[in-house]
């Protein structure tokens, strides 16, 4: 039988600008197939890599759509005319004013169909594809997938390494820090080479290396209640790679917000914890944690210090964790934690239960927006000392090179002590300072010092209201103290 | 690139802001001329997403052929589509992104408390990994 074809303006591309055609074919599929072996560009806007049309496109059988009559078998008759017609479809995908609601994980599937592996890929992936548990299916998946990785810092580092690695189609990573040498300790997405380098410009260059067949979107930029919503909303799954509390809520909320699943993890000194929050299927990170502790009570990594290697496991589990949402297989982290300790080499998980009285997945919501996350967590800028009790480092050296008398008080630990301190200082850490306030003179000014200037500020806060006068604050501390007079000095 | 008259401009807009609080929807005719596209007419449909129309749009395809016959009778052809986006930016949702066709361009207009703002063109890439905003010409 002859039939005849009309295609759509966006296929006569690939059709040397015919939009009609002539074909013999006694059903449907064998008339496709014909003009598919014509024009072989075709195949993959029509089919999916099984053969089933593609759910885009219509075809129609003169005035009726194969889908009520025998879809592909449909029999056509000599004349007859086949019409590809587009299905235009689409939409905000928002529900209600919620701040916009995405198509949720079953989204990647659909993408999926779309999606086609080169040889080069078949190769790369190939111990995926031998896995039943992943196969062609879950690597098309990958490769649909966008995940979002905040923080590009110990937790960023494996995550990206093993989402690029494993053929995540696009990730997204947020940013604004540049490479410093405090970072390389666990940091392994750069090298010495990249230091004073913007993170998210090197991080970008080692994973196209790493994988050149993936898309890196970077977002040189503070996560914020501002641009939260918009940067998380391309994403399907989100991964807080973040070190700070009002950065942890922010990305909780906006994850329920936008029905998102977001993997978690944190880490301290020896100690991870991992957990997917996912809002529509278990309890949120507000469930496990309804409100931040008190400020300055968790030190962060800076402050308390974490051991090189454990964010390397913690941020492999949360990459596992992302891999496993994209497959839609296996046992998600959702509604357990996972708390590890290197330590003594430890793993638990506990229960984690949906709060129905959650003030942002619970039953009756009270929180519907973004809030301001540093008001929330207490995170206040320190009070402004006055300022004839702080001195600069150039001024202390001045003084101390006229030959003043000056009792340089340090007040950090003594593994710190250790590292670098001040010639003549006298080391009494910040909490044996109620206990020795008569190691103190009376009569000389007090210069008080600690790393960058903040446990001394609160010393001397202490010591003012002991009635102490003379009195002052090395600004920055022996930090800014190695950075602007003594070069000699280590920095930590 | 897609060429349009700020007449054309406003009536996806109007349309977008009588929709609302449901997405509006229609099909844009013309012709292309090189790399650009020329729009001749603006064509509203019904938005055939009866069950959840503030969030989804959906042309009928026989509301399409329909218009592409009569359209190719008349020596044009469909050349893009428009879609308001009620509440949201003028950006492709991954729903959009799910459905959409290459080489057409998807205009979306956002509207935002039955008012409308910005406009802005939308065009498929090859490999159908996202969407590249695609220049508006106006005149």
């Amino acid at each position: 039988m002859s039939v005849k074809i009309s295609l759509p303006t966006a296929l006569r591309r690939y059709t040397a600008e015919c939009d009609t055609l002539q074909v013999e074919g006694r059903t449907v599929r064998e008339a496709l197939a014909r003009l598919v072996e014509q024009y072989p560009d075709l195949q993959r806007h029509l089919f999916t890599e099984d053969g089933r049309l593609r759910h885009f496109v219509n075809v129609y059988v003169n005035d009726e759509d194969v889908r009520y009559l025998q879809e592909l078998e449909t029999p056509v008759n000599e004349g007859d005319e086949i019409t590809i017609v587009p299905s235009v479809a689409g939409g905000s995908g928002r529900v209600s004013s919620d701040g916009g609601r995405s198509e949720g994980l079953a989204a990647i599937g659909e993408r999926a169909d779309a999606v086609r592996l080169s040889p080069e890929e078949i190769l790369r992936y190939s111990r995926h594809l031998i896995m039943p548990e992943v196969t062609m299916e879950g690597q098309r998946r990958l490769k649909a997938a966008r995940v979002l990785i905040v923080g590009a810092g110990g937790l960023g580092s494996p995550l990206a390494m093993y989402l690029a690695a494993a053929g995540v189609g696009r990730i997204g990573i947020v940013d604004f820090d540049v490479v410093d040498f405090t970072n390389l300790q666990r940091q392994v997405l750069y090298t010495t080479h990249d230091v004073g380098q913007p993170k998210l410009q090197k991080a970008k260059e080692r994973l196209h290396a790493l994988n050149p067949h993936i898309e890196i979107e970077t977002y040189e930029t503070r996560l914020t209640s501002a641009n939260a919503l918009e940067i998380l909303r391309e994403y399907d799954v989100i991964v807080d790679g973040t070190d700070n509390f009002p950065t942890r809520y922010l990305v909780n909320d906006a994850c329920v917000l936008l029905g998102k699943p977001n993997v978690y993890g944190s880490i301290f000194r020896f100690e991870g914890q991992a957990s997917v929050f996912y809002a529509e299927q278990g309890p949120c990170y507000r469930c496990l944690y309804p409100e931040p502790p008190p400020p300055g009570l968790v030190p962060s990594c800076a402050e308390g210090g974490v051991l090189g290697v454990l964010p390397g496991i913690i941020g492999a589990i949360q990459a596992n964790e992302a891999i496993k949402l994209i497959l839609g297989r296996g046992e998600p982290l959702i509604g357990r934690l996972l708390l590890f300790d290197a330590w003594r080499m430890q793993f638990r998980t506990v229960k984690v239960r949906k709060d129905p009285q959650c003030p942002i997945c619970g039953e009756q919501p009270t929180i519907r927006e973004l809030i301001d996350y540093e008001e929330f967590c207490g995170v206040a800028p320190e009070p402004v000392l006055a300022e004839e009790l702080e001195i600069t480092p150039r001024q202390l050296k001045e003084r101390l090179d006229r030959g003043e008398q000056v009792f340089l008080l340090d007040v950090r630990e003594p593994h710190e002590w250790q590292i670098a301190h001040l010639p003549g200082a006298t080391l009494i850490p910040m909490n044996r300072i109620p206990a020795s306030l008569h190691e103190l003179p009376t009569t000389d000014e007090i210069v008080v010092y600690c790393k960058t200037g903040g446990r001394s500020a609160q010393v001397l806060r202490f010591l003012y209201n002991a009635g102490f006068r003379r009195i002052k604050n090395l600004k920055g501390g022996i930090d800014r103290w190695a950075v602007e007079v003594d070069p000699s000095v280590p920095r930590y | 690139m897609i060429r349009l008259t700020i007449e054309q401009l406003e009536a996806i807009k109007r349309h977008g802001e009588r929709a609302y609080p449901e997405e509006g929807c229609g099909v844009l005719l013309g012709h292309v001329d090189g790399d650009t596209k020329i729009v001749e007419e603006i064509r509203p449909t019904p938005n055939a997403r009866r069950d959840s129309p503030h969030n989804r749009y959906a042309i009928a395809p026989a509301e399409l052929l329909r218009l592409e016959r009569e359209a190719r009778a008349r020596g044009r052809e469909v050349i893009g589509f428009f879609h308001s986006h009620p509440d949201a930016e003028a950006r492709p949702s991954s729903h959009d992104l799910e459905h959409a066709w290459p080489w057409y361009s998807y205009l979306i207009v956002s509207v935002k408390r039955a008012a409308s703002e910005s406009v802005h063109s939308w065009v498929l890439r090859e490999d159908r990994s996202r969407f590249e905003q695609e220049e508006i010409l106006i005149g």
